[in-house]
């Protein structure tokens, strides 16, 4: 007695579950159950489930039966001369869909070669143990997985061109590589996904050796000549947008070239590159707080008082300026309507963002890097041919990695680019490496890619052959100008009276619990007292009763409000943060008292 | 002894002079030549102390604690030895600060004195009279009696010879089934008949079970007992511990044998010896996993720990509640807690210490925070 669930009800029993599920399955591969459905047979729980529901992640396999995959070569030849679809083969039952479930009673034959009869289906190719971004490394089975894994994940970060119509979106936080290449080895999956049409890096030369140290530890060199022919150039964009909001009682923003008057004006200078409505206008070239859209709200409270202005009813400020840290020129300015109605003005800032030194880069198999030098050409080793690399990628980062695929690209890319064809790296069935070698020194070259080389310096030769050739390389979305950030004084938090956190707002770098057990390991105590100075402030200490005085700054004198004005006040110097302890311990009914005396 | 050896008599530790005086002797230093040699090594000395207003106590805290976050929390087996596996790696580590009552693993080393300590032919004997013997171990014959259902046994005489065992340990281990069975002693063999005169056979066999897994002899708490070598040396590895009976042995060395129960060992052998097994039991953690933490760091905790004669974990309710500053204990867990307790007590911080110092933004008394300087004042208070 086996309990049967369809979509999670119970709707019955049957005597002989395996009999069952073979029933079942049949009738599903002779259409006469929906294809839709699938069965799994759970022995632990003995219970079978039957799912017909929406939202169940299915995949393709073919089936199997007797030890013979049904798909024939028969089929193959028909499906290339189109007289065979994809939905012919699901319909025939030759290829069937399986939910989570019924992979757990199916037994999946990875290629067609290792089928026997205890199989019930087979891969359709071994590469689907990938996923999509995984299986755009070429070379994947040359690799160890955890860096496959990396190397995928750096894909997901790179620059490239994410759509065509990106001149007409507004996106946030936009990054397009200015001048992207298709990769010379490539996947099937690359011709599967018209990589061609979004393509995210460039094909470089890169020589594996250490030159003056500057990429020791993941980091890159890098040719100042590869930048100023466009190696890794990209526009960052970021839109601005502000609307007219309207507010009770028929108040509404106004977007437009703010008056003086206005509460919180900005310096004449800000507004400069306003044009008449209120708005920059395009190719304007801004740097930090500059306005972008002029705009003023009316004031937060009706009927607010104000006590230092004479006109009654003044507006605020409340413009769009440039972050802080940033710059860019004004690439779109769009003036439209928002779905309320309302004035709705977008902009968008583009900055070219040029490599520089802390720029980072990666190759396809999560050998990431930071830009450590760049050297102008002039100085870069050269071959014997005159070749100068873009990037010296540094051979320390091969050997604990066992990343071979990177090692095999190099050879790859460098046989593509000089036969002038594009290599098939696709995991499983890629070009051999014993090919790559024959075709490499067809074309004149050392079988195993290395190369003489000359220090560009001095114009010595290098004892040591160098491995130099071309391989995909991507600028990762991690720069250097997103990230830089250094504070003198800044804006402080109302309540502890410290300096507020995160970099766009302005805000301190923490030294923390562990930093500051740093310097009193060292005895630093002074240094320490330093660091710790943001919020110190004056307090004054009724010598007499240990309470806090008053300060009458207009008399300039102190006062103890219980003992008079008699008692003896001192000044004491304290962080700000203890006094709102001292204040915190008040308001629970505790009477803590500050006692003076010398220290010493 | 000479001149200049009295003067430095004082001066350094009893090891180093000693061995400097020794060493002087074997080499025949003139008197100039051992000045010279006790001035460098009073200077090296000097150089090697803790100078005045080194922040011990936070190098300590760190030199703990940035190793233990790259310690693995693997713990070692002893390849090859089933069912013997102490708790080590961080787990321990905290085990061993927070002077937890009972280990999870709770082990002893135990040391054999010298005739004993060599030759394996005796092992069985002691492993036997402490970890006690399996009365099954012992037997010539069991059976059950299908007509009497009772189960009858018959000792061996020369095995219990050899284990060091009588018929009284036996009867006295038989005294567990005293409640369910009637035990009577025929010549050389035993009697056990369950009371219940209905009880059919599965309770006989049953029974049969539970006499032939009997304990006889054996010390309370130790349930295995594996023999190690050491170099040499036969040492014994215990996983429960119950020092006071294992030391009394006569075969047992009683100066070397340990438990890492640091309680049981200040219940058993004094707070010093407690003192010497947190810094054994730490230094072990540490040198399995590879760490490179100075043995003085250890020292001081342990210190620390055992310094007012009981052991105190580094716990809110050890060593740290006895901290003097209210602030310092606040600024450590349940700050609530210590802050009304202060004011019910009216207690007063001096701000003696770090923590309250960083907290008011005062010069931390460490280093250079340490010396004040003190400036004669003319009679009118003027600095003059």
């Amino acid at each position: 007695m086996t309990n049967v669930y369809l979509d999670e009800k119970y709707v019955g029993t049957v005597d002989n579950p395996t009999s069952f599920l073979k029933n079942i399955k049949e009738e599903r591969r002779k259409q006469k159950l929906p294809l839709a459905l699938n069965i799994n047979y759970d022995p632990e729980f003995n219970e079978i489930g039957i799912h017909t529901s929406t939202g169940r992640v299915r995949r393709p396999l073919i089936v199997v039966e007797n030890g013979q995959p049904l798909l024939t070569e028969d089929h193959l030849k028909k499906l290339e001369s189109n007289e065979l679809t994809w939905k012919d083969l699901v319909d025939q039952g030759i290829i069937e869909y399986l939910d989570a479930n019924e992979e757990e009673n199916a037994f999946v034959s990875l290629a067609r070669k290792y089928v026997n009869k205890e199989h019930t289906h087979l891969e359709i190719s071994p590469v689907s143990i990938l996923g999509l971004t995984t299986s755009l490394v070429p070379y994947a089975n040359f690799g160890q997985s955890s860096r496959l894994n990396r190397g995928s994940k750096t894909q997901k970060q790179s620059l490239g061109l994410y759509a065509m119509n990106y001149l007409l979106r507004l996106d946030t936080d936009i990054n397009i590589l200015q001048y992207p290449q298709r990769p010379i080895v490539g996947t099937f999956m690359h011709k599967l996904v018209n990589f061609d049409k979004h393509p995210s890096g460039q094909n470089i030369t890169i020589a594996l050796m250490s030159y003056d140290g500057y990429n020791m530890e993941d980091s890159l060199i890098i040719n100042k000549g590869s930048i100023e022919r466009g190696f890794g150039r990209s526009y960052f964009f970021r839109p601005y947008s502000v609307s007219e909001i309207r507010y009770q009682g028929g108040l509404i923003d106004e977007i437009g070239i703010p008056d003086k008057e206005v509460k919180g004006y900005r310096s004449e200078d800000d507004y400069k590159f306003l044009e008449d409505d209120g708005i920059v206008y395009p190719e304007a070239k801004l740097t930090e707080e500059d306005v972008i859209i002029g705009k003023t709200s009316p004031p937060r409270f009706l009927g607010e008082m104000e006590e230092f202005s004479i006109a009654a009813n003044t507006r605020r400020e409340s413009s769009a300026a440039v972050r802080q840290g940033e710059k860019g020129v004004i690439d779109t300015v769009l003036i439209t309507e928002n779905a309320e109605g309302n004035k709705l003005v977008q902009v968008r800032l583009r900055d070219q963002r040029i490599p520089e030194i802390g720029d980072k880069f990666s190759s396809r198999y999560g050998q990431k890097g930071v830009v450590g030098r760049i050297i102008p050409q002039a100085d870069m080793p050269f071959t014997s041919g005159g070749v100068t690399p873009d990037i010296i990628f540094s051979p320390h980062s091969i050997p604990s990695r066992m990343t071979i695929s990177h090692l095999i690209e190099v050879i790859a890319g460098k046989t593509g680019a000089l036969g002038g064809t594009l290599i098939d790296g696709t995991t499983f069935s890629a070009t051999s490496e014993k090919d790559l070698r024959k075709m490499l020194s067809k074309l004149g070259f050392r079988e195993d890619g290395t190369e003489k080389m000359y220090n560009g310096v001095t114009g010595e030769e290098f004892k040591a052959k160098i491995f130099v050739g071309n391989m995909y390389y991507l600028k990762l979305k991690y720069m250097v100008a997103n990230k830089m950030h250094a504070r003198a004084s800044g804006r402080i938090q109302l309540l502890t009276r410290q300096p507020i956190e995160g970099r766009s707002k302005g805000g301190g770098l923490r030294l923390g619990e562990m930093e500051k057990d740093c310097l009193v390991a060292h005895g630093a105590s002074l240094l320490l007292k330093e660091r710790f100075d943001s919020d110190k402030t004056i307090l004054h200490v009724c010598e007499n009763c240990g309470l806090l005085a008053v300060f009458d700054r207009i008399k300039g004198r102190a006062s103890c409000s219980k003992c008079g004005a008699s008692a003896k006040v001192s000044k004491i110097e304290i962080s700000y943060a203890f006094k709102l302890l001292l204040d915190e311990l008040k308001s629970l009914g505790i009477f803590t008292r500050i006692g003076l005396g010398s220290k010493y | 002894m000479s001149k200049i050896a009295e003067q430095y008599k004082d001066k350094l530790p009893e090891g180093l002079f000693n061995e400097l005086l020794t060493e002087g002797k074997k080499k025949k230093l003139t008197d100039k030549q051992l000045k010279k040699a006790f001035e460098k090594l009073y200077e090296k000395y000097q150089y090697a102390a803790i100078q005045p207003g080194e922040a011990i106590g936070i190098i300590t805290a760190e030199s703990f604690g940035e190793p233990s976050t790259q310690m693995t929390l693997r713990t070692f087996h002893f390849a090859g030895v089933a069912e013997m596996n102490v708790t080590l790696g961080l787990p321990r580590l905290i085990e061993i600060f927070d002077a937890r009552k009972a280990p999870s693993t709770p082990s002893m080393q135990i040391y054999l004195n010298k005739p004993y300590n060599k030759d394996e032919k005796h092992l069985e004997k002691i492993i036997g009279k402490i970890k006690g013997v399996k009365l099954g171990d012992v037997l010539a014959e069991i059976s059950i009696n299908i007509l009497r259902t009772q189960v009858e046994f018959r000792p061996n005489k020369k095995r219990m010879r050899e284990l060091g065992i009588n018929e009284d340990d036996i009867l006295k281990g038989l005294k567990d089934f005293a409640k369910v069975a009637d035990i009577t002693q025929k010549d050389s063999s035993f009697i056990v008949k369950p009371k219940n005169q209905e009880a059919g056979l599965p309770v006989v066999f049953s029974l049969k079970e539970k006499v032939k897994d009997l304990r006889v002899k054996g010390i309370k708490g130790i349930h295995e007992v594996l023999p190690k070598k050491e170099g040499k040396e036969i040492v014994l590895l215990s996983s429960g511990t119950n020092l006071a009976e294992v030391i009394i042995l006569p075969e047992v060395d009683k100066d070397r044998t340990v438990s890492n129960d640091l309680f049981e060992v200040g219940r058993v052998l004094g707070i010093e010896a407690a003192r010497q097994v947190i810094m054994g039991e730490a230094s072990h953690v540490i040198k399995e996993q590879g760490l490179p933490i100075d043995h003085r760091h250890i020292m001081l905790i342990s210190d620390l720990m055992t310094s007012s004669g009981v052991i105190k974990g580094v716990t809110r309710s050890g060593i740290t509640s006895e901290k003097e500053s209210v602030l310092a204990r606040a600024s450590f867990e349940t700050p609530i807690k210590h802050l009304i307790n202060a004011s019910l007590q009216g207690e007063i911080d001096y701000l003696n210490s770090v923590v309250e110092n960083v907290m008011l933004n005062q010069p931390v008394p460490v280093g250079t925070g340490l010396p004040g300087l003190v400036t004669k004042m003319g009679k009118d208070g003027d600095k003059k």
